[in-house]
């Protein structure tokens, strides 16, 4: 810390608790992204395809890990990564309802992946430039490893789009199904805004253009019509999630609380 | 195109494989791969090689590749539900591996003349198998760590010698896939010491895990006895016997797979002692005189239900396999489209 540092930076750095709470959220959307993708494994179209999907996993189990045990860190509780991901109730998890959507046929992950991805590489980035070091260190090092997974979204993406008119059909209907649930990806609340004002952490909020225009330009390179939705669904963010969520945290944590004072 | 083994013996009487060559050049190429077997150089693809040796490594190879495939499914099931997220890293990395390995295999097996989708036909036919250890279920958390302490384990002693095989795809292949399995089997066991350490309830799941497993992976994980002196019924040993010998001769198989189910019980002894765990056969005890732990005879008998397809547990792992693959079979057809197009010259789009 140097003299000439502004009362500014400091406040920014200052705001542990609001750190945590955005480390846990995007600590969340990459647990249960991962865990979704937990559920292709041995069901993939092709064999590529089964590590391809269990290697986006593990990238994203490992953002989990770094983001949720930063969190517990920060809020002064002191909690792991595994109380956090094994120790909460459903509704305590803050991640958004698009990480959330069940994996539907391949097209749908592809367009749920193709989505997140490019949102993820946009936000990463952003954060690596944040005031707190441990968040900027994890965005860091995530942004460069979803930059992958993105790669692999838009090339199945036009793959599917371009390959036969049933890929076509239904990689047009995996985008017309995935895309409301984009909207809350840049959703600014008061804790994003708060974080921004300061200019502790970056809002996606500003990003959405830019995502937009990338994510547009696979979409047509993929010979399909961006979809225009009528609805946007969010809540994710609250702790409101759809129905299908609780089974998918239930599964995640069944073994764990079954062996109450386990130690794995 | 399914080779039994019965099959494959035979064919292996006639040294050269059938084609209109003449004689002398037939006898110069047969004597090129003998030579190269004496002098324990590798047969490469480009080499001639007898039909029997061909039809041998395809069925061995596929076989390999298939039990890499469906050995995902009774640990990529826990998957989801993993109680660390660090085991959960470690069992993502793991069944990717497997994965990884199933697709050296099919490579090395392609290397032969054969195609994949062919293969991939005959397991979901039933026409080829896989390793029938794995038509036990995993029924609870610590069976994803007896079976990569044990079955990865026994899989180790059984492959290890196969980095040194005589057809060089399948050796290199083999060289990556034992140096991976290697370390699975010091995580199965460093999951099972976690369980041993903790509380009684996780210690009883661990026992009951191994009380499972080690059957399975001491008799399936290395078939029946392969020599005549074997006690397995008189038709199965010699058939075994003839096969084991011709793939022996061929540098294809280095050890019965008697020697290799003793170096295992050798090795998992004392591991088992350091976990705290009682390996399910009063038979064990060490011989001094023999050098090498003894155990139980094999009731190969009782064991017929595992070995054939129709169990509960052999059902769903091949249909579990047919419905991925069917259900990707449009991704499949996309993804074939699309890269005929792009290679495709422009004069023809």
């Amino acid at each position: 810390m140097t003299t000439t540092e502004t009362h500014g930076a400091r406040e920014a750095r200052g705001d542990t608790a609001g750190f945590a709470l955005l480390a846990a959220r995007l600590g969340d959307d990459a647990l249960v992204l991962g865990q979704r993708l937990c559920q292709w494994i041995t069901r993939a179209p092709t064999i590529e395809e089964d590590l391809a999907l269990s290697n986006i996993a593990l990238d994203l189990i490992g953002h989990a890990r770094a983001l949720l045990a930063l969190s517990g860190t920060l809020d002064g509780t002191g909690r792991t990564e595994d109380d956090l991901a094994y120790g909460r109730g459903d509704r305590e998890f803050r991640n958004t309802l698009l990480t959330a959507l069940p994996n539907g046929d391949f097209a749908v992950t592809v367009a749920r992946q193709l989505a997140y991805s490019h949102y993820a590489v946009l936000y990463y980035e952003a954060l690596a430039g944040s005031a707190e070091p441990g968040l900027a260190a994890c965005a860091a090092r995530a942004a460069t490893e979803v930059d992958y997974h993105r790669r692999h979204a838009d090339g199945w993406t036009v793959r599917l789009g371009l390959g036969t008119a049933e890929s076509g059909r239904r990689m047009q209907a995996a985008l017309d199904r995935v895309w409301p649930y984009t909207a809350e990806l840049f959703d600014e609340d008061d804790l994003v805004a708060r974080l921004a004002g300061t200019g502790a952490a970056a809002s996606p909020g500003p990003l959405r253009p830019v995502w937009r225009e990338r994510v547009h330009a696979v979409v047509e390179r993929a010979g399909l019509a961006v979809p225009a939705p009528r609805w946007e669904a969010r809540g994710g963010r609250q702790g409101l999630h759809g129905e299908e969520f609780a089974p998918l945290i239930a599964e995640l944590q069944s073994v764990h609380r079954q062996f109450p004072g386990g130690t794995w | 195109m399914v080779d039994t083994a019965e099959a494959i013996v035979q064919a292996a009487g006639g040294a050269a494989d059938g084609e209109a060559a003449p004689d002398e050049e037939a006898a110069a190429l047969a004597a090129h791969f003998e030579a190269l077997l004496r002098a324990g150089e590798t047969v490469e693809p480009r080499d001639w090689m007898p039909d029997g040796y061909r039809r041998m490594l395809v069925r061995q190879i596929a076989q390999h590749a298939h039990s890499e495939i469906i050995g995902m499914q009774p640990e990529g099931g826990w998957l989801t539900r993993a109680p660390s997220l660090h085991r959960k890293s470690v069992l993502l990395a793991k069944v990717q591996d497997e994965a990884g390995h199933g697709l050296y295999l099919y490579a090395a097996a392609e290397t032969l003349g054969v195609d994949r989708a062919d293969l991939l036909d005959a397991l979901h036919r039933g026409q080829q198998r896989y390793a029938a250890t794995f038509n036990h279920p995993a029924l609870t958390w610590a069976d994803t760590g007896a079976i990569a302490w044990l079955t990865d384990g026994a899989a180790v002693i059984n492959q290890a010698p196969l980095t040194r095989t005589s057809y060089g795809p399948y050796a290199r292949a083999m060289r990556r896939v034992c140096q991976e399995e290697a370390f699975h089997v010091r995580q199965g066991y460093d999951l099972m010491k976690a369980l041993c350490e903790g509380t009684p309830a996780q210690r009883e799941m661990a026992q009951d895990a191994v009380d499972r497993w080690w059957l399975p992976a001491v008799a399936l994980m290395f078939g029946p006895p392969d020599t005549l002196a074997g006690g397995a019924d008189a038709r199965t040993a010699a058939l075994g016997a003839r096969v084991s010998a011709q793939a022996i001769a061929w540098g294809i198989k280095r050890h019965t797979n008697d020697e290799l189910r003793q170096r295992f019980v050798d090795h998992c002894v004392p591991q088992a002692r350091g976990l705290g765990l009682t390996l399910p056969d009063p038979g064990i005890r060490w011989n001094e005189e023999r050098g090498h732990y003894d155990f139980g005879p094999i009731d190969w008998e009782s064991y017929r239900g595992a070995l054939a397809d129709d169990s509960h547990t052999a059902r769903r792992r091949v249909a579990h396999r047919v419905a991925a693959h069917e259900d990707g079979a449009w991704v499949r057809e996309a993804a074939a489209a699309y890269a005929a197009r792009e290679d495709a010259p422009e004069a023809a789009l």
